[in-house]
């Protein structure tokens, strides 16, 4: 009897505790639906604008959709505002930029993780402080370094200065996934008399491609975002990248808001594909490069 | 293979072209930044050595300190709201359905340029026609500021974007923190009668401790070196209300062409930011770190 009564006070105990906890979660789930939407609405904001002309811009609601979606402006500013050319050149920066940097990037992982040498994590030390300079403390010297060079206003100063800095972040990513390669791979090869050249590049570099993609699009969003090194070292228009050029191309239109939200579209449009196909990897890509292990 | 793989030519045709090109583009310029301080020198003509006549102008300017506070505040706002995407990765990684997809969406803005965010929040804060007036107006506030050119409100509206940047991406690190912790403590924990809130506190908490630690480090350091949205959005104005150390060194180098002045100001966040990263170390510097695997 006396245990029944506790069973049935029991149950009672659970039931409210069940309550209290479906009410809870529904809390938090829309909490977090709050903060999501919050990230999510200034963009939405963006690409209803960016569709409107300056009247509906003005007359409708905010987060009302466009009455009649004006593509022109898309097409306007694509071929008006040399957002034509400076998508070029980004991407030409951005893709001459990763190739350099994986590539230079993986040498050292290979050598400071797989290789037996003295000064092995002196070395990756001097990189990993990398991390820690600011890009600005460097810009002066730079700029002058450059300029005695003749390479102010070319293409190069920027994919020097991209790769350089980009090589701790691309070493720290990659090292995790060297650290753990099988050393039976290795041996058998050099048993079988490859030399090291060989065996890096036919077999260690095609078992790292996954962490090369990961590394290759966290590089390719911090190029195709980068703005300073372009707006100190990149003069003449015909050599800006976009992220540059849109802050130049906005500057001059003001009040035309519909072409300004369409070249900020097409300005973070890669971005936006690349973070709808391969999410996965930017956030494994992220965790990897912020925090060590 | 020891002595295959600890071959020294192989060893230094691997990471010898990473070094010099680190050396060239990070190391060599920020001891020349410092160098550069004690001349006079517009950027073009020939350099006159000063000693530390920029240093000492530096110390005596108010300007300069203004702006050094200006980054203080969004260093100290920044550790701040840490506590806060703590406390959603926390969330997230209970048993909540999406958690995945939450995070992925959390993360987006910091996936895009700062320009481009900086254009969009220009637009958003824009006095009569930006999201957030109208928004205010509608809920009946008849005269809401013009947030960015109003001393008053500047630093906090600024703020605001940047807490929209980068708060996924905190997000994103605690999440995956969290994740590692092994399963079989929280159980032991629940069986032994722990309440969510304990098990969060006494053991998660102190089980991530290392990765609170580098998030504390980067949000100060990236705190103290921030520019570009600053740059973008106000230029430093309202008079100097927003100017941080990078938008005043990028000021008095590229616009004042006061290269050895610009050089000074360069070196001092270099400085601070080393200084910064080694405080914050000490300060939460543990004896025993506390490990689980």
């Amino acid at each position: 009897m006396k245990v029944a009564v506790q069973a049935g006070m029991h149950r009672k105990d659970v039931a409210s505790r069940s309550i209290a906890s479906k009410v809870g979660s529904a809390a938090l789930y829309i909490a977090l639906s709050v903060i999501a939407i919050l990230q999510i609405i200034p963009l939405v904001w963006l690409l209803f604008f960016s569709l409107k002309d300056s009247r509906e811009i003005f007359d409708l609601p905010p987060l009302a959709l466009p009455r009649h979606p004006k593509w022109e402006n898309y097409s306007d500013v694509w071929s008006a505002g040399n957002i034509d050319r400076y998508f070029l050149n980004s991407v030409f920066i951005t893709a001459v930029s990763i190739v350099l940097t994986i590539l230079l990037a993986s040498f050292v992982t290979y050598a400071v993780t797989r290789m037996k040498w003295k000064l092995s994590s002196a070395v990756l030390g001097l990189f990993m402080i990398g991390l820690m300079i600011p890009v600005h403390s460097t810009l002066i010297p730079l700029f002058s370094f450059y300029q005695k060079l003749h390479l102010i206003d070319t293409p190069v100063s920027v994919i020097l200065s991209y790769t350089a800095f980009n090589l701790p972040i691309t070493i720290m990513i990659m090292l995790g996934f060297y650290t753990v390669l099988p050393r039976e791979v290795e041996e058998a090869a050099i048993m079988d008399g490859c030399s090291v050249n060989r065996l890096f590049f036919q077999i260690i570099v095609p078992m790292t491609v996954s962490v090369v993609m990961t590394a290759a699009i966290i590089n390719m969003i911090y190029n195709w975002n980068e703005f300073i090194f372009v707006n100190t070292f990149i003069s003449s228009d015909s050599m800006k990248t976009l992220t540059v050029g849109v802050q130049n191309f906005v500057g001059q239109y003001q009040t035309n808001w519909g072409a300004i939200g369409a070249t900020l579209m097409i300005s973070i449009m890669p971005i936006l594909i690349v973070f709808l196909l391969l999410s996965n990897r930017i956030v494994e890509g992220i965790a990897a490069g912020s925090v060590k292990g | 293979m020891d002595k295959v793989m600890s071959n020294k030519r192989i060893i230094a045709l691997y990471v010898l072209p990473s070094i010099i090109l680190i050396m060239a583009i990070i190391y060599i310029p920020i001891v020349l930044t410092g160098y550069y301080g004690l001349m006079r020198w517009n950027g073009i003509g020939s350099m006159e050595f000063i000693g530390f006549d920029n240093y000492s102008a530096l110390l005596k300017d108010d300007k300069f300190w203004d702006s050094v506070m200006h980054s203080l505040v969004f260093a100290l706002l920044s550790t701040v709201t840490l506590a806060l995407y703590l406390i959603v990765a926390l969330v997230l990684t209970g048993n909540i359905k999406g958690a995945n997809l939450f995070r992925k969406i959390y993360l987006l803005p910091m996936l895009l340029s700062s320009v481009a965010i900086a254009q969009l929040w220009l637009k958003v804060y824009h006095p009569t026609t930006g999201i957030l007036n109208t928004l205010l107006v509608s809920l009946g506030f008849s005269d809401p500021p013009a947030w960015l050119s109003d001393p008053k409100y500047v630093l906090g509206a600024l703020f605001v974007p940047i807490l929209w940047q980068y708060a996924g991406f905190y997000i994103l690190i605690y999440y995956a923190a969290l994740k590692n912790i092994p399963n079989t403590l929280v159980e032991a924990a629940l069986i032994d009668g722990a309440t969510p809130r304990q098990i969060a506190i006494r053991i998660k908490l102190p089980l991530i401790m290392e990765v609170i630690k580098v998030t504390i480090v980067l949000a100060v350091v990236g705190s103290l070196k921030y520019f570009d949205l600053i740059f973008v959005m106000t230029g430093g104005g309202p008079n100097g209300h927003s100017e941080v150390m990078a938008s005043y060194m990028y000021r008095q180098a590229f616009k004042a062409f006061d290269f050895g002045y610009g050089s000074a100001i360069g070196f001092f966040l270099l400085i601070i930011c080393l200084v910064a990263t080694w405080v914050i170390r000490k300060l939460t510097e543990t004896k025993d770190p506390i490990q689980y695997s």
